[in-house]
């Protein structure tokens, strides 16, 4: 119907299949965010690190770019081993904290700021399905910058290795990047959303987003000096998480401790099955947190 | 006519607070008034009936479709205008609507179409790229039901559409939905506080009270139930021989003071044949209204009764 005619009509087309529904929200986010000159921009700088990385891999297996550099011998100071990818993981792990922190807080609160999901969850639209969708955004950029890059690396080590024996021998280190980034990539969509739904003013979620890693961090600290202990890393979740990628990665413990900026200190290890419960705790304070703000009519009782 | 909504003992509680109580009804007509003051369960009855809130008790039915266990087929034969600003202030009004229609299951291409589409229909054609945020709030209005009807719903819910216009604007959003109720293409659902929009575009209206029923009724038959009914004003002749004169033709007549006269005309008796005997008694019609309980008196009566129930 042309506009001209200014009537209102019903519709009687085909309908998109609603499994994939929720991947509405995403596409209409990740149009948003390309407006945005410094998430692009941070984005592409969160593959520096991922470069280096391949340049090493490339340089440590090629005698002829190491004889060209004057550094003959030099492959034998790069290892590509647990630590080399466990680093690799810290830092980009780093990186997607600071992206969830500037594009988290702008997933829900506009939509509650407006009231606006009203409007979402009046149409054939679960409120699952919108915290999916607001969380695919999240997933797919952090993805993007932890996972599919740590495993593009492996691949390129078991590609120069020239082998599959090296893929096999070492395939706890692509399992541990998949499975480890997962993890941290739900934590911190899920801590995200939740702050975002609880904390209207963007900045202030931001900056609460920080707040929970770092200042919790240094509290936990604060009680292990004072008390005694080492239980206050419980509230420590970079550290909680460096010790669950060390048993994810296959790693040994007395070796490593975690990845750069993710390492619980090798003397004040707390039993693993601590840190998964303490992980999976925040993910259910996170959940409850969203199910309660993401309702379609507010209950005043 | 099959039943729009069926609510089968429908009782809605927050915590120990009762908002809906056990409420029955069958709704059938095309545009149907939710009527009541305020804190009477209208907006908690319109949010039940969207899965925004779970019944306690009873449930309702939607086109035969249980409002409990098919929630999300239900949600998708239906548009929502809510009463409050609801938009997202940084999309244009077009992209925003769009959104909204492909959540609704429309591919992008039809969202987009429909978007332009529900923008014009509305008379916002021309702002449809302008950010929400910077919407005058008659704009706003119009732009929530642009979002409401785009996806084609099968009926529609309109929460108070009135709310904070100025006349002519309200003009245009009762214009809008009396063309929307006159298509029949969808039913409405029409929420209001104010009288004059229900009976403007509403033939049937329920009115709670308290989260009761206090009254139900189908305004079509009281409109029709009133062109029977007549009051007059007269002047100049002698009243009670007209009133004989007009029960000769058997009118039942009531004679108030200041030459009012209320006529229940019978059938077959046409109104000319009203004048034509006051020109034998030289009587001068100066006013005649065909009406009998407006949809005031009706509203006042339910809201007179102590428990809510008329």
């Amino acid at each position: 119907m042309a506009v001209y005619k200014k009537t209102y009509r019903p519709y009687d087309g085909a309908l998109t299949p609603s499994a994939t529904r929720f991947l509405v929200i995403p596409r209409f986010a990740f149009e948003d965010m390309r407006k945005s000159r410094f998430l692009t921009i941070f984005f592409l700088a969160s593959f520096i690190y991922p470069l280096i990385c391949s340049l090493f891999i490339y340089v440590k297996h090629n005698a002829s770019a190491l004889n060209l550099l004057g550094v003959a011998n030099a492959n034998n100071l790069i290892s590509i081993n647990t630590t080399f990818f466990l680093n690799f993981l810290g830092w980009q792990s780093m990186l997607a904290l600071f992206l969830a922190a500037f594009t988290g807080p702008g997933q829900v609160s506009p939509d509650l700021a407006n009231n606006a999901l009203s409007l979402y969850l009046a149409r054939p639209f679960s409120r699952v399905e919108y915290v999916l969708g607001k969380m695919w955004i999240l997933i797919v950029l952090m993805s993007l910058m932890t996972w599919v890059p740590g495993l593009l690396l492996f691949l390129l080590e078991a590609y120069l290795q020239e082998g599959w024996t090296w893929m096999h021998d070492n395939s706890s280190l692509a399992s541990g990047m998949f499975f480890g980034s997962w993890i941290w990539i739900l934590i911190l969509a899920l801590l995200a959303l939740a702050l975002s739904a609880w904390v209207k003013w963007k900045p202030a979620a931001g900056a609460l987003m920080f707040g929970v890693f770092f200042v919790a961090a240094g509290f936990g600290a604060a009680i292990n000096g004072v008390q005694r202990t080492k239980w206050g890393h419980l509230f420590n979740i970079s550290a909680l998480i460096g010790s669950v990628w060390v048993q994810l990665f296959g790693a040994d413990p007395q070796v490593n401790n975690g990845g750069a900026f993710f390492r619980m200190p090798a003397d004040e290890r707390l039993p693993l099955w601590c840190c998964w419960t303490a992980l999976g705790g925040l993910c259910l304070v996170c959940l409850y947190m969203l199910a309660r703000k993401i309702r379609g009519a507010e209950v005043i009782r | 006519m099959d039943p729009v909504i069926e609510l089968d003992g429908l009782e809605v509680r927050f915590g120990t607070r009762t908002i809906l109580r056990k409420l029955k009804a069958t709704l059938t007509g095309r545009s149907i008034g939710l009527l009541g003051p305020n804190g009477a369960g209208k907006s908690t009855l319109i949010n039940t009936l969207l899965g925004f809130h779970k019944p306690t008790s009873g449930t309702a039915r939607i086109f035969g479709k249980d409002i409990r266990t098919h929630a999300r087929e239900v949600r998708s034969l239906l548009g929502y205008m809510p009463e409050n600003d609801s938009y997202i202030s940084s999309m244009s009004g077009v992209r925003f609507v769009r959104l909204m229609a492909e959540l609704a299951g429309l591919p992008p291409e039809h969202a987009l179409e429909r978007a332009h589409e529900a923008f014009f229909y509305v008379g916002l054609g021309e702002v449809r790229y302008r950010n929400l945020g910077t919407y005058s709030l008659g704009m706003k209005q119009a732009a929530k039901l642009a979002q409401a009807i785009a996806h084609g719903p099968k009926l529609l819910f309109l929460d108070e559409p009135t709310n904070g216009l100025d006349p002519p604007a309200r003009l245009r959003m009762i214009q809008l939905i009396q063309e929307i109720r006159d298509r029949g293409d969808l039913r409405l659902i029409l929420s209001s506080h104010l009288l004059r929009d229900v009976e403007e575009c509403c033939d049937e209206v329920l009115i709670l009270k308290d989260g009761n029923i206090a009254a139900f009724c189908n305004l079509e038959e009281e409109r029709r139930a009133n062109r029977r009914f007549l009051e007059i004003e007269t002047r100049g002749g002698v009243n009670g021989a007209f009133a004989e004169a007009m029960e000769k033709l058997g009118c039942e007549t009531a004679t108030g003071a200041q030459g009012r006269l209320k006529l229940v005309l019978p059938d077959g008796l046409e109104v000319r044949q009203l004048y034509q005997v006051a020109s034998d008694q030289n009587v001068q019609i100066r006013r005649l209204n065909h009406k009998r309980d407006s949809l005031e008196d009706i509203f006042l009566k339910a809201m007179e009764a102590a428990d809510g129930r008329l």
